[in-house]
């Protein structure tokens, strides 16, 4: 195998594992808090519905853990095994934040494994409410340190090269480099979002699928009302970001934006398509680019023009771009009519087809954090480390990725079909109402 | 002492964490799958899932800490390591993550499905044979340099019989310790059936233990002469290893103080591999890399051991109140109450 297809198919295998990875890695960054606010909840309202929500949610969460854990632990090990040269490089400079991680892992797993085992044995629930607090610290740092290397590939700072040599390794500054800020906070928001809607959507399943049982409709609340906070506050973060990427990768905007030529009173484009250098059908927003990257209508938006042909990523990223803020606007939306109308008493958010639109919005905001990380990963070539090194050069040199390529698509299929069917036999195996019942007898209804 | 010495020594730690409690974990799950193929199930399977389940993504974590920390105490050995290691690691990799998501499968999904428990049996007890595979490629002879970029020979390493030993050793060095780990388990439970079942693996499996560990040795004399000297200079650490297991084996068989015996054999191990680690400096792969050449930066060096000082402040107080709970609880242990999610 020649250096170009190994380069190709470490590529492509990189991204088949992280695809699969970061639907799992959300969950699992975003549940735990939902499983805190639920499990709060029920102490403060003494209300038992929520206490089992928590319950069922946290068994729920240990399947998906587990596939995030290993996949996890793969992508981890590919770093090194695909990108050998990458990682000898970005060892010396960014090995602060990943070794972080490991221990934001470690934390998460040690109270994860206590939270399980002990659910029936302190009399007191606000006890066992605190071992949620490092899961969910865990949880969220993990995905916080793990940006913070992504955000050094994208704007590596905190090191000079002199001669092919690293010197002035400053691994403070390598962590707080530009991108962090916004990226950091993109992917903790969406990630709570993502699991809130996720979680609404089951809900939401349930009261359509025959059982109306207040459980549900508490838990479609609850989650509805999470989700529409988080929602706006990524949008809020999105528009950060888009202010971070006119200053420090202009390119990368320029390409999600269609926007090629370098002008003032710069329109956003939405959709449309692009046929020989031509765009078509697009809805332009005037003056809306201009806002968006630097708060002002009249601004100068740097365009393509300013870039050297082999440093432009590929151009589809802007389907990406905009599916992310349609899937992202569009739940913002559903969920602030379900708040406002349940609040207000609307019949039609209790109506069937609108509780399907929110079942359909949990695979919808898995798409669009998938949307997302591929516009962001891709729109980052031709480097692997912006400015630096390119993805080319730091490729391994090992025939075999090839193999290894369907040796790993076949092992993330048959996790993928192994979750989901021990997820819907566990949960249909147990409804939630013989679950209450069954403690009912149990217990003389004394949960707490 | 040096940062270099520092750094590998607290790695060292964290590969021998994570070869100890894998082991322990991975042999279970052997000998849960074995269980359900023989018929005696009944007599294992509490014990068994009793002890593992609070702990299994734990195992895992000091895994990723040996690797993530190596990168970070020594970049090189992605250069080196990450190249030539791309087939045997992603083995262990597959391997590694259908263990785990089939014993959360099993565990928490469908409670006693033959499928998962065997798979997990199965792929448990080939990821130390996969990964010990990185252990005979460190004394060097089978990768060679093409081009200024390291090419691993594969035909060399599936024919060397110093391959065979270590894969022979890591599986029955696995079922060894798991065997001594549960029978102690079990008598604390009080369950004198799996006390008695444990007992008679971890003797079974004592022997061939010992006896490869030994052929390892004599084929690291034709292997590589200068790692086998330095074997010898360490001479006293591998003597002691050596009374330790008689002392292990003893008690077990006078049925005595089986927390004594996995004390002994933990000691057994810790003077075994420290001793060969010891006697492995200061090469990473011999002989292109040594941990001196290897080195990153001191200001990442200084900003790594200072994280690592406090995440240890964090953890070891986490690990006391996990095995307080689970390991040292009578209740815990003897199965009482219903503590599951």
């Amino acid at each position: 195998m020649g250096n170009e297809e190994a380069v190709f198919f470490s590529r492509v295998l990189t991204e088949t594992t992280l695809s699969f990875h970061i639907i799992y890695a959300t969950i699992g960054v975003g549940v735990p808090l939902m499983i805190m606010i639920a499990q709060w909840v029920g102490i403060k309202k003494n209300d038992e519905h929520y206490i089992l929500l928590a319950r069922r949610w946290a068994r729920g969460f240990v399947i998906t853990v587990a596939v995030g854990v290993v996949t996890g632990t793969a992508i981890g090990l590919q770093l090194s095994l695909l990108w050998p040269n990458f990682m000898e490089l970005a060892g010396n400079v960014i090995a602060l934040p990943l070794f972080m991680e490991t221990f934001a892992f470690f934390f998460e797993a040690i109270f994860l494994g206590i939270y399980l085992y002990t659910w029936d044995r302190f009399e007191n629930q606000k006890k066992h409410f605190l071992l949620l607090i490092p899961v969910a610290i865990g949880a969220s740092f993990s995905a916080v340190f793990i940006t913070i290397v992504n955000s050094f590939m994208n704007a590596p700072r905190g090191f000079d090269i002199v001669n092919g040599e690293l010197i002035n390794i400053n691994p403070l500054l390598a962590m707080f480099n530009p991108a962090m800020p916004t990226k950091v906070a993109h992917v903790v928001v969406t990630s709570y979002m993502t699991a809130a809607f996720v979680l609404a959507a089951i809900a939401a399943f349930r009261l359509l699928k025959g059982s109306n049982h207040e459980y549900h409709k508490k838990a479609l609340y609850l989650t509805m009302k999470v989700g529409l906070i988080f929602a706006v506050a990524a949008a809020v973060i999105g528009d950060f970001s888009g202010k971070y990427l006119a200053e420090y990768q202009p390119e990368k905007l320029a390409a999600a934006e269609w926007h090629f030529e370098t002008e003032g009173n710069a329109p956003l484009i939405l959709y449309g398509v692009l046929d020989d250098g031509e765009v078509k059908y697009a809805i332009k927003i005037p003056f809306a680019l201009s806002i968006l990257a630097h708060a002002n209508p009249a601004a100068e938006v740097i365009g393509l023009d300013q870039f050297a042909e082999d440093e432009i990523p590929p151009l589809y990223i802007h389907y990406l771009f905009d599916l992310m803020v349609t899937i992202g606007i569009w739940m913002t939306v559903l969920s602030g009519v379900f708040w406002l109308g349940t609040k207000l008493r609307w019949k039609m958010v209790t109506k069937k087809w609108f509780r399907w639109l929110i079942v359909f919005g949990g695979p919808l905001s898995l798409l669009a954090i998938e949307a997302g990380w591929w516009m962001a990963e891709v729109g980052r070539q031709p480097w692997i480390l912006r400015g630096i090194m390119r993805t080319e050069d730091g490729a391994t040199t090992s025939g075999h990725v090839d193999t290894m390529l369907v040796l790993f698509a076949l092992l993330y299929f048959v996790l993928g079909v192994g979750s989901v069917v021990v997820l819907r036999r566990m949960f249909r195996n147990n409804p939630v109402e013989r679950e209450i019942e069954d403690r009912e007898m149990e217990k003389g209804g004394d949960v707490l | 002492m040096t940062l270099e010495i520092l750094g590998i020594s607290v790695l060292w730690v964290f590969l021998f964490g994570y070869i100890l409690i894998g082991a322990i974990d991975f042999g279970a799950g052997f000998f849960n799958a074995y269980s359900l193929l023989t018929g005696r199930q009944r007599i294992l399977t509490n014990i068994i899932q009793r002890y593992l389940s609070p702990v299994w993504e734990v195992t895992n974590v000091f895994l990723v800490f040996f690797f993530v920390g190596i990168i970070g105490f020594f970049p090189k050995t992605a250069f080196y390591y990450g190249t030539v290691l791309l087939v045997p690691v992603s083995i262990g990799i597959i391997l590694i993550a259908i263990r785990g998501s089939y014993y959360a499968f099993e565990t928490y999904g469908t409670r006693g499905h033959k499928g998962y428990s065997f798979m997990y049996g199965l792929a448990g007890i080939l990821i130390p044979a996969s990964l010990s595979i990185v252990l005979t490629i460190s004394e060097g002879g089978f990768v060679t340099m093409v081009n200024d970029h390291p090419v691993l020979d594969y035909w060399l390493l599936f024919t060397s019989r110093l391959t065979w030993a270590v894969v022979v050793l890591s599986i029955a060095a696995t079922l060894y310790i798991s065997a001594v780990f549960l029978t102690w388990y079990a008598n604390k439970a009080r369950d004198v059936e799996a006390t008695n079942l444990l007992r008679k693996y971890a003797l079974i499996w004592s022997l061939p233990t010992m006896i490869t560990a030994g052929g390892i040795i004599v084929e690291l004399r034709n292997h590589n002469p200068e790692h086998y000297s330095n074997i010898q200079t360490f001479w006293p650490m591998f003597l002691i290893s050596l009374l330790m297991f008689i002392g292990t084996v003893w008690l077990i068989w006078k049925r005595r103080k089986y927390g004594l015996a996995f004390l002994l054999l933990l000691g057994q191990f810790v003077f075994a591999f420290f001793g060969y680690g010891a006697s492995h400096y200061p090469y990473l792969l011999y002989p292109y890399l040594t941990i001196y050449d290897s080195f990153t930066n001191p200001a990442m060096a200084i900003s790594l051991i200072v994280v690592f000082i406090l995440g240890l402040g964090l953890l070891i107080p986490s690990l006391y109140l996990l095995m307080r709970l689970f390991l040292f609880d009578k209740d815990y242990v003897r199965g009482k109450g219903k503590y599951h999610a």
